[in-house]
């Protein structure tokens, strides 16, 4: 999708929830996979990645949209990833601050943000083109569907694999865990079904003429 | 950690420890252009070529950052140095490879936020490996992603002559294959001593 130089830089709520549910990142546009399997062996590793991406990706944006102006076109992409690598060194120091513990869960997760193709994504594709105050909204509604892709995925791996939902037993001690849904494969399968689904959601509307 | 042979840290990368399917590092190319077994394989190498050379990069530019106290400037010098070296990459490959160069199109340039590279750079700095040490985890790690690139991309070259239902045809099918590939990587666990 190439948009046009002169695009249109009214803000609509469609500004907001284009990333939260027509262009979801993980479970439409299927990016930032790395990340999105790796930490979500539990809902609050999951949730705790999501906030992180968020922040980086709303900074990041406004930062770049701001001096969008500036930027000789073809230096763009090393000025872009200079300008997140900067963000993510923030967002990890201060994740070590707050909780060692989270930190060590994610690992060299927190950093592997960087490289998280939904950020430079967004700001290639939207944030070098529009103004800040809609590059963040736009940025905002892609971090929450990617919040809520990752809170999805990182909840069902814990329910199947360990009975839990943030560290809480939902099933009593006669639960037989599914253990391999919290090792690799269980991701890849879990990802699976959720597109699976998303697939089967997205179909049958599509019979009706809806959108 | 520190102290693992040059052999186990290869064999372990490669097996046991997969970048891909063990680590969740380098998913996009590895279902982007794991279509036809003969981009696949030019890929897996020029991934593992750049991780070489980020690697070696990674381990002087860490001995320079500590040496100086700047800590903090090792994700954003890492990441410069590895978009270098696959700028490197790709002219050598548009000058000896035009059609190659063609058939990798926009995959190549996405090298440089290939989690695997920035991966293999940020994983040899916390485990203190020494220079051979990171030599054998890039090769290994470079060979690791190769090796699940060429078999995902036999399995989905068989998968074309198979009858998929259309619901799911596309990325959830290669999720699915991935998992079960994954699954029988889990065997090798324990191999090279796990944890």
């Amino acid at each position: 999708m190439s948009l046009p130089e002169q695009a249109d830089d009214s803000i609509t709520l469609d500004t907001f929830l284009e990333g939260v549910w027509r262009q979801n990142p993980v479970f439409v546009m299927v990016l930032g996979m790395c990340p999105t399997l790796a930490v979500t062996v539990s809902a609050i590793n999951a949730l705790s990645m999501g906030v992180a991406t968020t922040f980086v990706l709303v900074s990041s944006c406004l930062l770049i949209s701001m001096i969008r102006n500036l930027v000789p076109k073809e230096v763009r992409i090393a000025t872009y990833i200079v300008i997140i690598a900067t963000f993510v060194t923030l967002v990890d120091y201060l994740i070590q601050a707050v909780s060692l513990k989270l930190y060590e869960a994610l690992g060299a997760f927190i950093q592997l943000i960087v490289v998280n193709c939904i950020i430079l994504g967004r700001a290639e594709a939207h944030a070098s083109k529009h103004p800040p105050l809609k590059s963040v909204i736009n940025a905002l509604g892609m971090g929450v569907g990617f919040t809520i892709g990752l809170f999805a995925l990182g909840g069902t791996r814990e329910i199947l694999g360990a009975g839990n939902l943030f560290g809480i037993s939902l099933f009593g001690e006669h639960f037989q865990p599914w253990v391999v849904m919290v090792l690799p494969p269980g991701g890849f399968f879990v990802l699976g079904g959720w597109l699976l689904l998303f697939a089967l959601l997205r179909s049958k509307p599509a019979t009706e003429g809806g959108h | 950690m520190a102290h693992e042979s040059v052999g186990l840290i290869f064999v372990s990368t490669l097996l046991a420890n997969n970048f891909v399917l063990a680590m969740f590092l380098g998913l996009c190319p590895f279902l982007g252009v794991s279509g036809r077994l003969g981009t696949a394989f030019p890929m897996g190498v020029a991934t593992t070529f750049v991780m070489l050379v980020a690697s070696l990069c990674a381990y002087g530019l860490n001995l320079l950052l500590s040496y100086f106290q700047l800590d903090f400037l090792r994700l954003i010098s890492y990441i410069v140095v590895i978009a270098s070296s696959v700028q490197l990459v790709e002219m050598v490959l548009k000058k000896y490879s035009p059609a190659l160069f063609r058939a990798l199109g926009i995959y190549l340039p996405l090298i440089t936020t290939n989690c695997a590279v920035l991966g293999v750079a940020l994983f040899q700095t916390a485990r203190e490996y020494n220079f051979t040490q990171s030599l054998a985890f890039s090769f290994g790690g470079g060979a690791g992603f190769t090796l699940a690139l060429v078999l995902m991309a036999s399995l989905r070259e068989r998968l074309q002559l198979a009858n998929v239902p259309t619901l799911v045809q596309g990325t959830a099918l290669s999720l699915i294959l991935a998992g079960l590939l994954s699954l029988s990587f889990m065997g090798f666990a324990g191999l090279g001593g796990g944890e």
